[in-house]
Parts: structure tokens; sequence; C-alpha cells
């Protein structure tokens, strides 16, 4: 019952004797018919299966290492038909440029069907009317009948056609303008999606209160930028963290220790030398800043820490940022100490915001808030590796070659240190002092030009899709018989109110006889 | 969000209420299968009296409807914010509105014979949310804390409602136009004919099944779309094909597929159906296995 089946349908089997055009056309035709479309949407959907099956290297990298090293040979050919890579393989990608290509090659014909058909004057009265699902006949001696019924289409905001012989009157051209809307934003959606890749940048930087971000290049952790993304574009606003507040729930017992909020308090400056504003940024809450927004992804705490060697001459001083190992809060941070004497040393050490010792003597966390805080360091001297010019991550230090002389099978404690105090360091490295507690907040940065594109294109979709599949498109056909006129409708999709409009229609050319 | 009491007291009330409403479900489920059985009977006498039934059958739900809608509203004001913020209290809601959409569609004569279908299945979602679902109140995560927990889920909420009942007069539909059925001479064959035979006749139950489907998948839609511009804010990316996000694209794919369907020839009727029965398929899995058992970041069930 489609009404545009003549315009997208493809499944006529023409005889194979077509030349390079006809071949070219006749696939053409699959391409953009319906059943292709349908197909293809399945299609899409089954593939997209086995990307919420498998760990996905886009959203879950942890996810594929350890599934590598879980099940080495099946990762192995998991990862041959790309289901690491499941959204930007080759399989998914090739069905949904399909789409696009079957999506584009229906809409554009279909349009300009439409156009044609908006202007110009409904189809001719088809011959035989009583094959339609609505159809009725009724006996009439009125000699104007025709014109009659025009009038009362033409009333109900039909089109209307009349002829000798028969009246042809179609209603709802808006359902399939809805629905060109909808298919046509959607290509819009994916072309914005697409060049939304291609220009915008996403960045990371984690700040201890009282670090000032500058939006440059070196002023990020991590940078990762679309291919047309030209790092000229970031704007040089600064955002300074004055303070971060974590609030967890102490009141109800069911409850307790668990996040009620994070809130990051900053002063943005939006050029080098204007003033700052204050603002607050929380989880769902970024902040917008000229040609970024600005996320909080993530917090944990700081201990700043003063490393001194025998002679009392500072080899390391600041704040550590040590990242949450759980809901607790028990925190792990490295720190690297270079420039020690007479030897390098690294530490790796544990934070417990409200320490509790296990029976085995291990320390843990009870509550995530700092009620009770407690560092523990294992010690290793040796050479560190840092002046061979290869970057080292700054949260692991790598003990290989090194020698630990606290902590763990040392045969020394490890060190445990309370807040202000200090602690002597084994081999006649020094001391450790605990000198204060901050804490830091993980900060995304993120602009995509083209997100307010997708957004409109998003709205005028979901325009076309309540329009084509609220309103009804009907047609309505009269012709005189030999002892009156019959009526017959059509309608795109079921319609099963269209014979008691053909039966209000015939009520109505009474009530206007009178 | 600041300092937040939270009323376990209220809680365990709630259950109570959820609890009365489960019994209260099962006897009106038990008073519409008498009254189907009354009305596809061979005893004229007999399904004359089915009407009263019906009436029973309908007070008993709206009872149980109200039952139910007290406890999902002690549960809200127990953790002081909406509740559907996790599985247990997901399922409690949801299912209060398929019953809440269904009674409200009462007026459409050929909907009423599914009643047997929503009250049945409103009893199985509050089984489960009550045995394997149940979670203490808690206060939300800052990830929820935002208006579009409100929105967002609960369009998804009035969607699967929607598919629901759709999905239901399918199943009606397929049951009607089955071969087998009105060959078999087994009297369970027979039987069952003869409920089918109270239900509308099939093109009406494709009809309607396709209304309620269209509605859905608007709702999806936005669903969908709400759920995109939420993770924008909290996750800082429209997309990034977490599991329930893929599943949500997957259960919006098969939908668009069953309303193309619905236009190519050759695919409308029980083909189409099929799919949307597929589609509702997703949808289940999507609430069930991919919730319970799949990494992703939407973790909200709430269990460990
Ligand atoms: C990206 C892939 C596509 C999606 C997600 C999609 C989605 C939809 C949806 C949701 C509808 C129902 C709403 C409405 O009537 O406006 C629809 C209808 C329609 N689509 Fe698509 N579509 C896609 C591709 C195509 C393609 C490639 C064709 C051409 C063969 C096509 C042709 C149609 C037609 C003719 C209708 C009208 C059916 C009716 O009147 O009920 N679509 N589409």
């Amino acid at each position: 019952m489609s009404l545009q089946s003549n315009v997208s349908q493809g499944d006529e089997i023409r005889s194979p004797k077509l030349g390079l055009t006809g071949w070219a056309r006749w696939i053409w035709s699959q391409v953009t018919s319906m059943r292709t479309a349908l197909m293809l949407l399945l299609l899409l959907a089954v593939a997209a299966i086995p990307g919420s099956v498998f760990p996905q290297r886009s959203s879950d990298p942890n996810g594929v290492t350890s599934y590598f090293q879980n099940n080495p040979e099946l990762a192995k050919n998991l990862d041959g038909f790309q289901l690491f890579d499941v959204y930007t393989s080759v399989w998914f990608s090739s069905i949904y440029v399909l789409l696009f290509i079957s999506l584009v090659g229906c809409v554009v014909p279909r349009a300009a069907h439409h156009w044609h058909a908006m202007r110009g004057e409904p189809i001719e009265t088809p011959r035989n009317l009583s094959r339609f699902p609505a159809h009725l006949t009724k006996a009439s001696k009125r000699a104007n009948v025709l014109d009659a019924i025009a009038q009362i289409l033409r009333a109900r905001r039909f089109r209307v056609r009349v002829t000798k012989t028969s009246v042809s009157a179609e209603k709802g051209y808006v359902r399939e303008t809805g629905n060109l809307l909808f298919h046509i934003s959607l290509l819009g959606v994916l072309v914005s999606i697409a060049l939304g890749g291609a220009t915008s940048f996403s960045g990371q930087r984690v700040l201890v209160e009282g670090e000032t971000f500058v939006n440059n290049l070196v002023g990020y952790d991590s940078f990762s930028p679309g291919a047309w993304f030209d790092s000229k574009q970031l704007v040089p606003f600064s955002v300074k963290l004055n303070q971060f507040k974590a609030t967890f729930d102490l009141r109800n017992k069911t409850n307790v220790g668990t996040p009620l909020d994070f809130e990051a308090f900053v002063s943005l400056r939006e050029a080098p030398n204007t003033k700052s504003t204050d603002s607050l940024i929380r989880v769902n809450y970024p902040l917008e800043a000229p040609g970024a927004n600005i996320f909080l992804t993530g917090n944990g705490y700081a201990p700043v820490l003063t490393f001194r060697d025998s002679d009392g001459n500072i080899s390391f001083s600041g704040p550590v940022v040590y990242l949450p190992q759980d809901a607790n809060y028990t925190s792990l941070g490295v720190i690297k100490v270079p420039d020690a004497h007479p030897e390098q040393f690294g530490v790796i050490s544990f934070f417990y915001p409200t320490a509790a010792e296990l029976k085995t003597g291990a320390f843990t966390s009870g509550y995530p808030a700092p009620v009770d805080p407690l560092l523990s360091m294992n010690v290793y001297v040796g050479n560190l590796g840092l002046d061979n010019g290869i970057p080292s991550n700054v949260f692991e230090l790598s003990v290989h070659g090194l020698k630990q002389v606290a902590g763990g099978k040392s045969g020394t404690k490890p060190i445990t240190l309370e807040l202000g105090n200090s602690a002597e360091l084994p081999n006649g490295l020094g001391t450790v002092t605990w000198d204060g507690l901050k804490r830091f907040a993980s900060l995304d940065i993120d602009y995509n030009p083209m997100q307010i594109w997708i957004l409109m294109f998003t709205v005028f979709a979901f325009f076309g899709l309540f329009i084509s599949l609220l309103t009804p498109r009907r047609r309505i056909f009269a012709r005189k018989t030999a002892t009156g006129f019959e009526l017959a409708g059509m309608s795109k999709n079921d319609d099963p109110k269209l014979l008691g409009l053909l039966e209000e229609i015939a009520g109505d050319l009474k009530v206007r006889k009178k | 969000m600041k300092d937040v009491l939270l009323d376990p007291v209220l809680d365990v009330y709630s259950v109570y209420a959820i609890y009365g409403a489960m019994a209260l479900y099962t006897l009106a489920f038990l008073t519409f299968v008498w009254q189907l059985s009354r009305l596809s009977s061979a005893n004229k006498t007999l399904r004359k009296t089915a009407g009263q039934l019906e009436v029973a059958a309908l007070s008993i739900t709206v009872l149980a409807f109200l039952l139910h809608g007290a406890g999902v509203v002690m549960r809200g004001i127990a953790a002081s914010r909406v509740p559907w913020a996790n599985m247990y209290e997901f399922s409690i809601s949801g299912s209060l509105v398929i019953v809440g959409i269904f009674l409200s569609a009462w007026f459409v004569k050929e909907i009423r014979v599914i009643a047997v279908l929503v009250t049945g299945f409103a009893l199985l979602i509050l089984g489960s949310a009550t045995t394997l679902f149940y979670v203490q109140v808690k206060t939300l995560m800052p990830a929820l804390q935002s208006y579009w927990l409100v929105i967002h889920v609960t369009v998804a909420v009035l969607a699967t409602a929607f598919f629901n009942i759709a999905a239901a007069l399918s199943v009606a539909y397929l049951l009607r136009s089955w071969g087998w059925l009105n060959q078999s001479n087994l009297s369970i064959a027979k039987l069952t004919k003869r409920v089918l035979s109270v239900f509308p006749e099939s093109k009406k139950l494709e009809h309607l099944s396709y209304r309620f489907n269209v509605i859905g998948f608007m709702l999806w839609s936005f669903t969908l779309v709400a759920g995109a511009i939420w993770a924008e804010r909290a996750w800082h990316r429209f997309w990034g094909w977490d599991t329930k996000e893929v599943w949500t694209f997957i259960i919006w794919t098969i939908y668009a597929g069953y309303l193309h369907a619905t236009a190519t020839r050759g695919w409308t009727g029980a083909r189409a159906i099929w799919l949307s029965l597929i589609g509702f398929a997703a949808v289940i899995f999507n609430f069930t296995i991919v919730n319970l058992f799949f990494k992703g970041l939407h973790v909200y069930s709430g269990l460990k």
C-alpha cells in the first residue's frame, strides 16, 4: 500500500542483457530499495552486538589488556576480526556506509518526487475503485454530485482534482514532508558527527588545590586532537583550583561513606589580563570556558611531602597526587627523587584517609574522608632511569633493577607516617616530612564545535518523525455510477478510520442536499 | 546534594504495599483468566456472566494499581528523590506505568483482552523486583544527580510500557494467525482457539500493536537522545558505545526496521510483527542481562 512504491521499490527483476549502464542502474535500484534499507538496518543492529560482549579499546582499554592476558590465543583471533574495535571495524563501517549511501539514494529522488507532487494535482482516479481497502457505493440522483463531493473534500482540507466523471483528492502531504525531513536530518546528524570527530579535541589535566591550568598544549597531561584540529585554536584562558570539597554520607547507617557531592571551586580567567571569576564545577555540571567545556571526572588526595638528605638539604618538596584504589580512597602514590644524596631513590606509598589495621598487620581505609589519615612507604634505591630521555609514567615506578630498603622483603618495616610528622629513611637517605594534605581534581577539557549542529539536526529529526508518524496521509476517489456514485479511500499504513471517513462524506452530502 | 535523611522505616512500609499489590494482581489475574474462560465457553448463560467478572477483575486491578502507586511514592519519599535510580526502583515504577497506561486505554474495547497478559506481567516484574533486585534506600551517586535522571528515565519507562503493551497485542496476533492451532484437533488447541475467538480480529490487533509501537518508538528515540545529552554532561562525550548505549541503539534500530517493514512489500503482517517482538526481547534483555552481567558505565542496578 506504499504510496511511493513507484519511487523506491527496486524489486522488479529485469532480464540480464543490460550492458554496463543497465547493470549499474540495476545495482543502484537494489541498493536504494526499501528492502535493502531494511536489511541494512537489521544487519547494523546485529553487528553492534559483539561490541557489548567483548571489551572495546575505545571504552575499556584495560579490559582488552586483561582479555589478552587471560586468553592470549583466543584474543589474537578475535582481534583479527576487529572484535575489540567493533565500531571502527571494516565490517561495521561498511554496513553503515552502505546504509548512508542507500539513504542518500533513497531520499534524493523521493524529495524530488514529493516536490512535484506537492505542486501538482492529485493523481488520476484509478479505474477499479472496488479493489481499495475502503470502498462504498451510494445511490443518488443529483446531477452535480461530484462537485458537491469535491466541495466537501475541499472543506476538509483535501487537495482536489475534478474531472467529468471522477474526483480525486489527497491530504496529508505533510506526512511525506515530515518523513523526508526526518531522513535528511538523520543524514545531517551523521555528517555533523563525522565532522565533529575531525574538528574537536579532548584533553586531561590533574590539578591540585592551588594549582592553575593554562589552556595551551603544555598545560595538558594528555591531549587528543581531531585530524583537522589546530592547537592555535586553543583560547588562552586559565583555571585555578582554589578548593576541592568532597562530601560523604555519615548520617544514614545503610549509606555511610557514599559520596554525596564533589565540588571543585575554581577561578576562571578568560584571557591573560582580565579579571577572574569564581565558579563551581560539579559532576554533571561542567564549566563553560571560551572554546572548551571543563568537566570534573575524578578526584583524590595529594599529600604534601618534603624529603631532606642527611645534611638537611631538600631533595623533593611538594604535593604528590595519589590515585584512589577503592571506594574508601585507599590511594597509591609514587615519588621519584633523582637528585637525592648519596643515591637516587624511589618511593611507592599508600595513603589511608581513615586508617584501620587489619589482623595481618596491613592497613586499610574505613572511610573516605581524612578522619585518621596515615601514609605508608616502601623505599627503593638504585638508578631510576630518568636520565636516559625515555619519558616514564609519573604514576608508576619500575622496581626492576632497584633494591628495596624499606617494606616488603627488605627486612626493614615500611615507613608509616602521621600528618605533621617526620620519619627517618633507611640507608642514610635522610628524612621525610608530611607537611599537609591537599586534594586534587581530574579535569577533562573538551570541545566539539559541531555539537550544536548535531543537536539541531536531532531536533529537526524529531520534528519530522512526529509529523510523519502522527499525520495520516489519505487519498480519496469518487466516481459517478449508473445509479449514483462510489467512494474509495487509501492510506499510508493501516487506517481503520478510513471507511468511517467515507461514510461521513456521504453523510455530509445528504445534509447539504436539504 | 547536601545532607539527606533516608527513611528505612518508610521503605519497609513501601515494600509491604508492593507485596499487597502483588497479592491483588494475582487475584486480578486469576479473575481475568476465569472471565476469559467464561467468555470462550460454549454455554450461553455462562458467557453472559463474563461481564460481571470483568468488572470485578477490573476493580481489583485498580485497587492493586493504587496500592502499587502508594508503594512507589513511599519509596520515593524514603529516599528523598525520584524512585527510579536502581533496578529495583526501575522495576516497581516501570510496572506501575505499564498498568497505568493499560488502565487508561481501557476505553479501547479491543485492548481489554490483554488484561491477563498485563496483570500477569506486572506480577512477574514485581516478583523479580522484590526477590532478586531489592536494595535498601541509598542516596544518589554524583553522576546520577541531574534532572536528566528524571527526564531520561521517565521517558525510558514510558517507552518500555508502550512496547510492552504492543508486544502483548502482537503475541495475540500471532496466536490468532497460527495455522497449527486452527487445524489441530488436540483439546488444548481447541480450548486455546475458543479463547482466541474472544480476541479482536487480526487486522485490528495488528493495527493496535502498530500504534503502540509507534508511540513507543518516538519515546525510545527521545530516551536515546536524552541519554546522549546527559552523557555529554556527565561523561563529557555524548556517545561512547558503552554497553548500555549499544543496546539502546540496537533496540532503536530494530524498531526502525520494524517501521520500515510495515511499509515494505512482502514484510507487512506477521514478519513485521515478529520483528517488533525481537525488538521487545532486546528491551527485556537490555534491562535484565545487560544490567546484571555486562560491564559498563551504567552500573546502576545497585547489586553487588
Ligand atoms: C539510517 C537509516 C534509516 C533509519 C534509521 C530510518 C528510520 C526510519 C523510521 C524511524 C521511519 C518511520 C518514521 C517515518 O515514517 O518518518 C522510516 C520510514 C521510512 N523510511 Fe527510513 N530510515 C533509514 C533509512 C532509509 C532508507 C535507506 C530508505 C530508502 C530505501 C528509507 C525509506 C523510508 C520510507 C519510504 C519510510 C516511510 C515508511 C512509512 O510511510 O511508514 N529509510 N525510516
